[in-house]
C-alpha cells in the first residue's frame, strides 16, 4: 500500500477514523441505552433520567422476567423451534444440495428438479393462500407450522455451489471402494464442507430465533407464542389487551424498564451467537451470499 | 458390444432389426437406477415439502377468483370471476398502498445502496486492522436483530422520556411524534433501514474492494493521484461491476417495501403514507377475513414481482455477467 506523509492525507485519515468511530458508537448507543434502562429502577426510568449508565441499579426487572411463567414458556418455545427448525432445515439442505450438485449427465432429470426449486423463489402464492394451506393441514397452534415449511432454497443453492467445488478425485476414489452416494455424502462431502454448513446453520438459527410473524398468525392461542411474537404483543401492541403480563406486581415495576429488560433478554441469544457468526461472515461471502 | 446386446432382442418379425425392450430391462439403465436411486430419494423430502408449502399455495391463488369459503377450500369454493379484482381496484386504499409501496421501497433501495458503497469506500481506507474489525462488527450487529426488537428499541428512544425526547427537551424543541406523523413516517423507515442494513450490505463491496490489485493504487500514486483521486479512479471503477449487479438485483425488489419493518412501526394515523401492499393484504385478509380481495391483492403483487425478478436477473446477466442459478 502507498504511504505518503502529506498533511492532506493525515487530515483525511483523522476525519475518516472519527467519522467511522462515530457511526460505530451510534450503532452501539441504543443497545447500551437499553441495557442501562433495564438495569435501572422504575422511578429513574420513568422519569427519563437514564442515558448510558443505570440509575439506582437493580436486577428487579430481570427477576420479574425469570419469575414470569408466560415469558419462560415463550422462551422455551423459541428455543425449541430454533433447535428443531435449524436441525431439520440443515438436514434437508444437505440432502437436497448433494444430488443437485451433480451434473445433468450424472443425475438424470437434475435440471428439471432444480427448476422446481428455483421457481419457488420467483413466484409465490402469497400470504392468504399460504395461511389457508397451513390451516387446512391442521397445523395451526402446533410447533410444526413454524418448523416444517422451512426449506431455504437459497441455502440449498449456496451449499450446492460449495459441493461442486469438492474435488472429483475424492468421489471417484470412494466410488471405486464401493461407496454409495449416501456414504459419499456423509463421509466426504459433509466433512469437507463444515465451514459452509456451520455458516448456513448459524444463519438459519438466527432466522428462527428472530421469526415472529408466523407465530403471530399461526398461533391463535397466545400460550403458544414464541418469544419474539410474545415480545411484540407486549412491547409494540401497547394497547393490546390480549396479553396481560402475569407478573402480578407489574405496577411496582416500571413498564419501561421491564420492557427494556424483555427486549434485552430476546437479544441475548443472538449476542451469544454473534462471535461465531462474525467468524463466518467471510465464508458467507465466499458462498456468494448476495441475498444476505 | 456383447454386454450391450443383452438389452436388445431380435425382433420377432425377423429381418435383423433390433428393437428396444422396455427401459427398465436395459442393464445400463438398471445399473444407473441401482447406483443412483438414492439421489432421487434424497431430493424427495424437500420436493414433497415444496409441493405442500410452496406449490399448493401457488395453486391457491385461484381463491383470488373465488368467493372463498374456508370450509369448502380451494377446490369447491364458488367462482366469482374478476369480482375480487374489481372491488380491489375500486377501493380508495389500493392506489395509496401501491404508491406507498413503490415510494418506500425505492427510497430504501437507493439510500441503502449509496450508503453501503460510501461506507465500504471509507472502511477500505482504514489500515488499523483492530479498529476496522471492531467497527465492522458494531455496524453489522443490527442486521441480526429482529424488527420486533429494533422497533421496541426505537419506540423507547422516541418516547418523551427516551434519548430523542431528552435531546429535544434540551434543545427546547416541541416534541415531535415521529411515528405518528405522515411527514416523518417515511423518513423514519429510511433511517431505521440504514441503521439495520447499511453496515451489513457494505460487506459485498468490501469483498470487491479487496479484490482490486494493489499495484493499481501504487501506479496511480506514482502518477501523482491523491487520496480522493485514487478512490475516484481506482476503487470505484474496481467495484463498478458489483455496483451494477446490485442495482440490477434491486430492481427485482421495488415491490418489497419491507413488511416486517413497516408492520412493527406503523399505526392507523400513518396509513396515509405508510400502508403498503403486504400490510394491506394482512389486514384485509387475516383481520377483516375478506379472503378473496386480499388474495387478489397478493396475486397482483406476486405477478408483477415475478416479472420484475425475471427482468432483474436478465439485466444482471447482461450487464454484470452474473448468473444466479
Amino acid at each position: 500500500m502507498v504511504r505518503e506523509k502529506d498533511w492532506r492525507n493525515t487530515l483525511f485519515d483523522v476525519f475518516n477514523h472519527a467519522f467511522i468511530l462515530a457511526l460505530g458508537l451510534l450503532a452501539l448507543a441504543p443497545l447500551v441505552n437499553l441495557l442501562a434502562i433495564s438495569l435501572s429502577n422504575s422511578a429513574a426510568a420513568m422519569g427519563g433520567y437514564v442515558t448510558f449508565w443505570p440509575v439506582n441499579f437493580t436486577f428487579e426487572n430481570y427477576f420479574a422476567i425469570v419469575k414470569s411463567p408466560a415469558i419462560y414458556r415463550a422462551f422455551l418455545i423459541s428455543v425449541e423451534r430454533t433447535v428443531l427448525g435449524t436441525a431439520i432445515s440443515m438436514f434437508l439442505t444437505i440432502v437436497t444440495a448433494y444430488p443437485l450438485s451433480k451434473s445433468a449427465r450424472e443425475f438424470k432429470g437434475r435440471n428439471v428438479l432444480m427448476w422446481l426449486l428455483v421457481f419457488t423463489l420467483l413466484f409465490e402464492g402469497g400470504l392468504i393462500p399460504y395461511f389457508m394451506v397451513i390451516r387446512s393441514l391442521g397445523l395451526l397452534n402446533t410447533i410444526w407450522a413454524l418448523i416444517v415449511p422451512g426449506v431455504s432454497v437459497w441455502s440449498v443453492i449456496l451449499l450446492m455451489n460449495f459441493f461442486k467445488e469438492v474435488p472429483r478425485e475424492l468421489e471417484e476414489a470412494a466410488l471405486l471402494d464401493g461407496a454409495s452416494h449416501w456414504q459419499t455424502l456423509w463421509r466426504i462431502y459433509v466433512p469437507l464442507s463444515v465451514p459452509a454448513i456451520a455458516t448456513l446453520a448459524l444463519f438459519a438459527a438466527v432466522w428462527h430465533w428472530n421469526a415472529w410473524f408466523d407465530g403471530m398468525i399461526f398461533m391463535t392461542n397466545n400460550a403458544n407464542y414464541p418469544l419474539q411474537t410474545y415480545l411484540r404483543t407486549v412491547v409494540i401492541d401497547l394497547n393490546s389487551t390480549t396479553i396481560q403480563m402475569d407478573v402480578t406486581k407489574v405496577d411496582a415495576l416500571s413498564q419501561r424498564s421491564l420492557r427494556a429488560a424483555m427486549i434485552f433478554v430476546a437479544t441475548v441469544p443472538i449476542m451469544l451467537l454473534y462471535p461465531f457468526l462474525q467468524r463466518h461472515f467471510v465464508t458467507g461471502i465466499k458462498l456468494g451470499a448476495v441475498k444476505g | 458390444m456383447a454386454i450391450r446386446q443383452i438389452g436388445y432382442k431380435e425382433s420377432e418379425q425377423g429381418g435383423g432389426a433390433w428393437r428396444r425392450v422396455p427401459a427398465f430391462a436395459d442393464p445400463k439403465t438398471r445399473a444407473y437406477i441401482r447406483r443412483n436411486w438414492p439421489l432421487y430419494a434424497m431430493l424427495a423430502p424437500t420436493l414433497i415439502l415444496l409441493a405442500i408449502f410452496a406449490y399448493y399455495p401457488m395453486y391457491g391463488v385461484v381463491m383470488a377468483f373465488q368467493n372463498y369459503n374456508p370450509g369448502l377450500g380451494f377446490t369447491r369454493s364458488p367462482w366469482v370471476g374478476l369480482a375480487n379484482f374489481e372491488r380491489l381496484f375500486a377501493s380508495p386504499a389500493f392506489p395509496r398502498v401501491i404508491s406507498n409501496t413503490l415510494i418506500i421501497a425505492v427510497s430504501k433501495l437507493v439510500t441503502g445502496q449509496i450508503a453501503a458503497i460510501a461506507l465500504a469506500l471509507l472502511f477500505n481506507e482504514i489500515r488499523r486492522v483492530l479498529f476496522k474489525r471492531t467497527m465492522q462488527n458494531l455496524l453489522y450487529m443490527p442486521h441480526f436483530l429482529s424488527w420486533v426488537v429494533l422497533a421496541g428499541i426505537l419506540m423507547d428512544i422516541l418516547s418523551p422520556m427516551g434519548l430523542a425526547g431528552k435531546v429535544q427537551q434540551a434543545l427546547g424543541m416541541e416534541p415531535i411524534i415521529f411515528l405518528g406523523s405522515n411527514f416523518w413516517f417515511r423518513p423514519m423507515l429510511v433511517v431505521t433501514n440504514l441503521w439495520k442494513e447499511a453496515g451489513w450490505s457494505m460487506i459485498i463491496y468490501l469483498a470487491a474492494l479487496t479484490a482490486i490489485d494493489p499495484d493499481l493504487y501504487e501506479a496511480a500514486a506514482i502518477d501523482g493521484a491523491g487520496r480522493f483521486q485514487r478512490i475516484r479512479y481506482v476503487a470505484i471503477p474496481g467495484i463498478m461491476t458489483t455496483i451494477i449487479l446490485l442495482a440490477c438485483l434491486n430492481l427485482g425488489d421495488v415491490l418489497q417495501a419491507g413488511f416486517e419493518q413497516v408492520f412493527n412501526l406503523y399505526n392507523p394515523t400513518v396509513y396515509e403514507t405508510g400502508d403498503i401492499i403486504d400490510t394491506y393484504v394482512y389486514r384485509v385478509g387475516l383481520v377483516q377475513a375478506q379472503f378473496g380481495v386480499a388474495a387478489a391483492a397478493g396475486l397482483f403483487k406476486s405477478a408483477i414481482g415475478f416479472v420484475l425478478i425475471i427482468i432483474s436477473y436478465r439485466l444482471a446477466d447482461r450487464y454484470a455477467g452474473y448468473q444466479i442459478f
